[in-house]
């Protein structure tokens, strides 16, 4: 595809069904009301110049260039600015006019440098566009008045520069920091012809900017430019995909100059991000060509060996063989596989199908087992599928966002940016989370409550919440009666005075005034919506507090319409699709559990293979039987599980005990010095096929370049397979996704074809909702009637003790990924060097510790050492830190409880020691010695 | 930045972390507890769902193995639930 731009309207559409007709230019055109003489132009095909407007900002009128004639009125008005009205005449073109925007940009281009030619946005700037289109012919001022042309260059941010010297003051940057990022970053500063952009007095790196890109897409000029487009050129054609890293899967354009990648531009048809995007999505693409990069397969006998590498038929060949090997002598159950959240839909479809019908055995995990396995359970219990049940856009339409367990301005940032704008607008905001996540107090945004809980104690708070709702008499009772079962059961419980916010206040740490008050804002504000993430999901009792979410939205009848739901917050990209996939060891893709003969039939008869009627071993279940010994080989796809999974002495042993491990990807990674193959992966600018983000929709992942590889991963599956003995033949991924529609019921309407033309869809895609359903639970239930589940609160036997006195939880940040193999090779690295551990004050003083002390961070199962952060955000008693960088292994000191229903990982809670690791002088000495022995034992 | 990543690391672990106990009897036993609020049968009869739902059948079987061994190891819920396994 040639480079493509897409079209600039000049203001944002405006919503609403009455419309208005007027004549532009003696041309009539129809638009909602509220939409601006500027845009309805341009809608009826006529372009007013502008330069400071543009559709993804609300209109400024500064520049003065979009002046148009109105019949009866006085004047030149700014067309941006005016609203249409009913019966209006305008009249874009007259010598007057003509002359008016000339005077602008004549203005304009006397404080400008006359480099067009050498510009780095020669071909993409908006100032010489308009030059050309006022025509421009002479500029009477001359160069020598006052001007900015020495102004220097911000190149600070490691992605974009800031050339003061080209800036046109149209505030652009400005606007869409605030508007579309909610950061707030830059200013104009100063008045008329001194008035110039700053980022808060200091650089860019230096300020509050998130390095979002927002301001460098907004600008007109070569002012704001990616310093990609400043070394490599403009880019002359483009690739429309999704970005491969949060569950939010914003959709980008991927420009390129031949085959290099230029640059990443959010893609404003998106339905995920209509636009926007995040430092990762946008910035950081360069791991894709890393040096690191393994692009050959390599085995070897023993870990102790050195790699060989090997052409991909010996790869292949060699891992079916001893794959076969090991199922001949230690029985059929004794391999498995772990498919990854970073693949396509496709390519995990084809990894689960490899395992069911060529191993032979159900022993597929996915590591979405580590982060949102409870929300699956907990959803299809209570509401009777396994997925978020809002689009993103709904958020829009909240009062009242409850954010639990979420960091959302880190974790999911164009999330956090739509949310943001619905709060600035007026909604009210609760959060829940020991930690003051920024969400809590940043600009223009403050939580009406910040519930600063005990780590481990969701289930108390939430049923405290309910236990308001209820007793209190704020049930929605014609929704409950309607839509809901089990309500008289879980009433009687819930009710129960355990459950009151006074009797757990001591537990929870939560003030009961304060827990009431945001149990009646929820429950009485409006259309109110749960947003959550892995502070949820990641406890011993995840399962159960996602149910008891799933209750309070019943019974308060938020469910089932715009600006409401229980929404989960994915981490990996496709999380969502990995789990639709059929990654479960007990369910077939479509989350269909393997003993429905029916269901397992259909699968066998396509497959012509019989499939196991038993669940297979999750994660952590093939950990403990590898150590058992009857668990010999594993295949894992894209996914670090020695660093990113919990208790890693206790992974690793069992990563050694196997007598094959199989690792693909990227790069060599902690797991693969436990390997014996090595089978390189593709990153998503190499892959062809489907992501499925958070809110279920089915986005393209298309290829910009070949693989690097040699190899798609999808081939490298059937391969394993066909050298086994099973043939599983696709000439293209979109046949596997033909295959996966015919086999899942909420699949059934999905194809490439469809995608292509619709850009994304959102499942459930069959005959009744062809184009995909965006919210979900309308009219009734998944499974029926919604169901209460009793959800009774269950601490975790982690507790803090006297050798381990703090509570440690982890998070993550904006500017790194999960495991980080990605991130940490790209300049990201400038904002997140290193994972620190953060400290209270209190706690900090209490061991000696100081601001950027090295310490040694200490649990029950192990041992690391960071850097101490001193930080109020938590309480005291509690210590965060996130799991980004290997070297720090904060995995070392997380253990082995799980959630209780689904193994998922206990991360967010460890009892932790933490002391100086040099200590200065005795003193301190004596302190460190005190906390060693406690390690030891 | 490749310097840092070839960096070794700077954790250390210890092997004792279950204690001792088998997973399967900790696995049990943290999903009866979940179940304590229940009439004893009807939470027997959920624990015993649950299982049969999730754990491979060699988990089952070292389940009923242990609870046959030291049934005095398992919440008795869950031992109840192991007896519904086997019959
Ligand atoms: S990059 Fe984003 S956060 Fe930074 S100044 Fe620009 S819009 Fe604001
Ligand atoms: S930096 Fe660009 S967007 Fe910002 S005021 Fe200057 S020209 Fe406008
Ligand atoms: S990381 Fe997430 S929020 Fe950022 S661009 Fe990618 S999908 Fe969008
Ligand atoms: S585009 Fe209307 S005033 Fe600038």
């Amino acid at each position: 595809m040639s480079l493509l731009k897409e079209p600039d309207l000049g203001t944002p559409a405006k919503a609403g069904l009455a419309t208005v007709t007027i004549e532009v230019d003696g041309l009539p055109v129809t638009v909602p009301e509220g939409t601006s003489v500027m845009r309805a132009a341009a809608l009826s095909g006529i372009e007013i110049p502008k330069l400071c407007a543009t559709d993804s900002l609300e209109a400024f009128g500064s520049c003065r260039l979009c002046l148009v004639e109105i019949e009866g009125r006085r004047g030149t008005p700014a067309s941006c600015t005016t609203p249409v009205a009913e019966g209006m005449k305008v009249r874009t073109q007259s010598p007057k006019l003509a002359k008016l925007r000339q005077g602008v940009m004549e203005l304009y281009i006397s404080d400008h440098p006359l480099d067009c030619l050498t510009c780095s946005a020669n071909g993409d700037c908006e100032l010489q566009d308009m030059a050309g289109v006022v025509g421009l012919r002479q500029v009477r001022y001359g160069y020598s008045g006052a001007n900015h042309l020495a102004e220097p260059t911000d190149t600070s941010n490691p992605y974009f520069q800031f050339e003061a010297s080209k800036c046109i003051a149209c505030s652009r940057c400005v606007r869409a920091c605030g508007e579309i990022q909610g950061t707030f970053a830059l200013t104009i500063e100063g008045r008329g012809f001194n008035s110039k952009v700053s980022a808060g007095g200091t650089d860019f790196m230096s300020s509050e900017c998130v390095s979002c890109g927002a301001c460098v897409q907004a600008c007109p000029t070569a002012t704001l430019q990616e310093k990609s487009v400043v070394q490599l050129g403009m880019p002359t054609r483009s690739v429309i995909t999704t970005c491969a890293y949060c569950g939010v899967g914003c959709s980008f354009k991927a420009e390129l100059r031949g085959t290099e990648l230029v640059r990443m531009v959010p893609y404003k048809d998106g339905g995920a991000n209509e636009g926007h995007s995040c430092v990762k999505g946008r910035f950081a693409f360069g791991y894709a060509t890393h040096p690191d990069r393994v692009l050959t397969p390599m085995i070897r006998e023993s870990i102790t060996d050195e790699w060989r590498q090997v052409d991909w038929e010996t790869a292949i060949t060699y891992t079916a063989r001893r794959l076969r090997e090991i199922q001949a002598r230690y029985g059929v159950g004794a391999i498995g596989g772990i498919t990854s959240s970073r693949t396509t839909n496709e390519e995990v479809y084809v990894v689960q199908k490899m395992i069911r019908a060529a191993f032979g055995n159900n022993n597929v995990d996915t590591c979405a087992r580590v982060c949102h396995s409870p929300t699956g359970y907990g959803l299809k219990q209570t509401f009777g599928t396994s997925a978020g049940t809002q689009d993103f856009r709904s958020v829009a339409k909240a009062d009242v966002i409850m954010v639990i367990g979420a960091n959302p301005t880190d974790g999911h940032p164009v999330f956090a940016s739509r949310m943001k704008r619905r709060i600035r607008e007026g909604a009210k905001l609760i959060v829940i989370d020991p930690r003051r996540i920024d969400l809590v107090r940043s600009p223009h945004i403050e939580a009406t409550h910040h519930l600063q809980l005990a780590p481990g104690t969701n289930v108390a708070v939430i049923n405290a919440m309910a236990h308001v709702v209820l007793t209190e008499g704020l049930v929605a009772r014609d929704f409950v009666a309607e839509r809901c079962e089990g309500f008289e059961e879980w009433a009687e419980f819930i009710a129960r005075p355990e459950n009151s916010p006074e009797a757990v206040e001591e537990l929870t740490g939560v003030p009961a005034e304060e827990l009431r008050a945001a149990a009646r804002l929820y429950a009485t504000g409006g259309n109110a919506a749960i947003y959550y993430g892995l502070g949820v999901t990641e406890h011993s009792q995840g399962s159960t507090m996602v149910m008891g979410m799933a209750n309070l939205a019943m019974a308060t009848g938020n469910i089932g319409r715009e600006g409401v739901g229980v929404n989960p917050l994915r981490g990996q990209n496709n999380v969502q699709g990995s789990c639709d996939m059929g990654s479960f060891p007990h369910e077939l893709p479509g989350y269909r559990h393997i003993s429905d003969d029916v269901v397992r039939g259909t699968f066998e008869e396509m497959w012509g293979r019989e499939i196991q009627s038993e669940p297979g071993l999750r994660i952590p279940n093939m950990f403990d039987a590898a150590l058992e010994g009857s668990f010999r080989a594993l295949y894992v796809q894209g996914e670090d599980i020695a660093q990113s999974d919990p208790n890693t002495s206790h992974v690793t042993a069992a990563l050694r005990a196997m007598e094959l491990v199989v690792v693909q990807d990227l790069f060599l990674n902690e797991t693969a010095r436990f390997a014996h193959v090595f089978l390189p992966g593709t990153s998503f600018l190499e892959k062809d096929g489907t992501f499925t983000n958070a809110e279920r929709r089915i986005n393209r992942v298309r290829p910009v370049m070949p693989p690097r590889t040699g190899k798609h991963e999808w081939q490298i599956a059937c391969e394993i397979a066909e050298a086994m003995g099973y043939p599983m033949r696709y000439a293209h991924p979109s046949e596997i996704m033909d295959e996966i529609a015919a086999l899942t019921p909420t699949f059934a309407g999905v194809s490439f074809e469809k995608l292509d033309k619709l850009g994304s869809v959102q499942w459930p895609c069959n005959a009744a909702a062809p184009e995909g359903t965006p919210i979900m639970h309308v009219d009734g239930f998944v499974r029926g009637k919604g169901k209460f589940v009793l959800t009774p609160f269950v601490p975790t036997r982690e507790r803090s003790t006297r050798k381990f006195p703090l509570i440690l939880t982890t998070g993550r940040i904006l500017t790194q990924y999960n495991v980080g193999a990605q991130t940490r090779r790209t300049a990201n690295v400038a904002w997140h060097p290193e994972d620190v551990l953060e400290i209270h004050p209190h706690d900090a003083e209490v061991r000696g510790i100081s601001d950027g002390d090295e310490v040694v961070l200490s649990s029950r199962v192990g041992q690391t050492s960071l850097r101490a952060v001193l930080s109020d955000r938590m309480p005291v008693g509690v210590v965060y830190t996130t799991f980004h960088h290997p070297v720090t292994g904060a995995n070392v000191v997380t253990t082995e409880n799980s959630d209780w229903a689904t193994n998922c990982p206990e991360y967010k809670v460890t009892a932790v020691q933490v002391g100086l690791k040099n200590p200065p002088g005795r003193q301190a000495a004596t302190r460190a010695e005190e906390l060693l022995p406690a390690m030891a034992d | 930045m490749g310097a840092e990543l070839r960096m070794e690391p700077r954790t250390e672990t210890r092997t004792e972390s279950h204690g001792g106990i088998s997973p399967q009897i900790r696995m049990a036993n943290e999903i009866a507890v979940q179940f304590h609020h229940q009439p004893p049968e009807e939470a027997a009869a959920a624990i015993a769902a649950h299982i049969r739902a999730f754990w491979e059948p060699r988990m089952r079987a070292e389940l009923l193995r242990r609870a046959e061994a030291e049934p005095q190891a398992l919440d008795p819920l869950a031992l109840a639930a192991a007896r519904l396994l086997r019959g």
